[in-house]
């Protein structure tokens, strides 16, 4: 993708920004102009909290250009817990470890870069979360 | 609205095609379904691609082959419908014909992707995805497949190796076609054994990409009979679609585009599955193939692999699939794949396919471009 489609889309990438429908309740993610749920044109912002559970995961080992040096890593379909959901990939974890049920959480990490003098584009990904640490 | 036929079918060998260019395949295959139908004139051109913009620079794709397949100065325009583009053009032109517009219509799909590296033709395969939610996160379409078959493996109980016997049959299957891309057959026990592309899509899981043209000639049904041809039927056209990206679907293993435009074509043509004799389907991917058979009513949810299983989908089961090696064993030359589809179902109704033979009267043919977004709908009639 070229510079200005990034731009308009930093706020959903770098703060899961989605949107809430006035006229059905439902959450959604990405934004977009029209309700996929009830085609109504009234949104509110919403900032989704950035948890969930990986619905589905791959291992890409075959990657398409721009991505080949990262490979082999681990793309999810994340069910995010106010209901959307959301394609990403997942990070601070092994390829082998990864599991349907996971609960994960969003973290701002590089995609990747657009060659040396290219930009580096970052956005969400998705990590285990964390255990609290007991005293 | 009139009856339409096909008259003509040619197709070039499917694979790498070195020494020939986007134009060359798509000439050569033009010439040879107007010599199948013994004509030299058509009214209108429909050319199914999907990334000749992208991949070798060219668009303007209809103008381009009707200027050098010869065809004079005639409608013609390029169709895109991501992996279902040449099943959307034969759509376009079976309107053409049906609404009384034009009386001879070709239908040429065509693909060329290895001019460029593989990495490359990846990329540009997933622009059929959403490409700033789903392909910008580094998704191929055999990730995006993965995340389907995961998912399936997962809600349905099942396993990798349960999906083996879909690629086997088409490997088989694809032995006896002369244009298929691989004629060796496969085992299970390879199947198991297939290096991963994303990880649960194997080798075996995925069809290759690879280049290929096909084309069909198409007429109203009171002029079918002046072609020396055994003429066959389009007894039902349907297209349907659904939300572009996965992650947008309420259920991402149930298919409503594939569903719809199943159902609208059995409502056209007064037919139900049961009547149905042999299916040729968007196996890109050995979980489509799955989702496909369960979204046109040949297997309960999560029991297309038992289908495969118990051996209904071979030449001799009760659903045969995939009969010319389908996407898998022919190959799957991206918007070329529609009208290769139309062209398999024309040889088995006019009852040429050689070993692949079976008895049919009623064929049908579906093509999904993306995971699901898009999905075409044909039954053929001998």
């Amino acid at each position: 993708m070229n510079i200005p489609r990034y731009w308009r889309t930093e706020k959903t990438r770098y703060g899961l920004i989605g949107e809430t429908c006035r006229a059905c309740g439902e959450a959604i993610f990405p934004p977009r102009d029209v309700c996929p749920h009830c085609t109504e044109a009234k949104q509110d912002v919403h900032p989704f909290r950035g948890k969930g559970q990986v619905y589905s995961f791959s291992t890409v080992y075959d990657a398409p250009a721009s991505y080949t040096e990262y490979q082999p890593y681990t793309v999810a379909l994340i069910k995010l817990d106010e209901g959307p959901l959301v394609t990403a990939q997942l990070t601070d974890i092994d390829n082998e470890d990864v599991r349907v049920g996971m609960p994960v959480e969003m973290v701002t990490r590089k995609i990747k870069e657009e060659g040396e003098n290219g930009m580096i584009v970052y956005g969400y990904k998705f990590r285990p979360v964390l255990e609290e640490v007991k005293r | 609205m009139r009856e339409v036929h096909i008259v003509g079918i040619g197709q070039t060998k499917v694979g790498e095609h070195w020494e020939r260019s986007l134009r060359d395949l798509g000439v050569d295959a033009i010439s040879a379904a107007l010599k199948d139908a013994n004509v030299e004139h058509v009214d209108a051109l429909y050319v199914g691609n999907m990334l000749s913009g992208e991949l070798a620079a060219q668009q303007h794709l209809g103008t381009l082959l009707a200027d050098w397949a010869g065809l004079g100065n005639i409608e013609a325009v390029k169709v895109e419908a991501a992996d279902a583009s040449g099943a959307a053009a034969v759509r376009m032109g079976y309107l053409a014909v049906a609404s009384g517009m034009q009386d001879l219509v070709l239908v040429c799909g065509v693909e060329k992707t290895t001019d460029a590296d593989a990495e490359i033709a990846n990329a540009a395969w997933s622009s059929g995805t959403d490409a700033e939610y789903e392909a910008s996160q580094g998704l191929s379409m055999p990730a995006i497949a993965g995340l389907l078959m995961r998912r399936y493996m997962h809600e349905f109980g099942v396993q990798r190796e349960d999906f083996a016997p879909l690629a086997v049959n088409a490997h088989a299957h694809g032995a006896n076609n002369p244009y298929a891309m691989f004629r060796r057959p496969i085992s299970a026990k390879a199947y198991a054994r297939a290096g991963m592309v994303a990880d649960p899509i194997s080798m075996f899981d995925a069809a290759p990409l690879c280049d290929g043209a096909a084309a069909v000639v198409l007429c109203p049904g009171e002029r079918a009979s002046e072609f020396a041809t055994k003429s066959v039927r389009i007894r039902a056209s349907s297209m349907a679609t659904d939300r572009l990206a996965l992650h947008s679907r309420r259920d991402p293993l149930f298919l409503p585009a594939a569903h719809l435009s199943a159902q609208k074509a059995y409502l056209q043509a007064g037919v139900g599955p049961g009547d149905i004799d042999l299916f040729e389907l968007h196996d890109a991917f050995t979980v489509m193939a799955a989702l496909s058979l369960e979204a046109c009513g040949f297997a309960e949810r999560g029991k297309a692999v038992q289908l495969a299983q118990e051996g209904e989908i071979s030449l001799q089961g009760r659903i045969p699939i995939c009969t010319m090696g389908g996407l898998k064993a022919r190959g799957h030359p991206i918007g070329a794949t529609g009208v290769y589809q139309i062209v398999e179902l024309v040889t088995q109704l006019r009852a040429e396919a050689g070993a692949n033979q079976i008895d049919c009267h009623l064929g049908m043919a579906q093509s999904i471009g993306g995971s699901g977004a898009t999905a075409v709908t044909h039954i053929l009639e001998a």
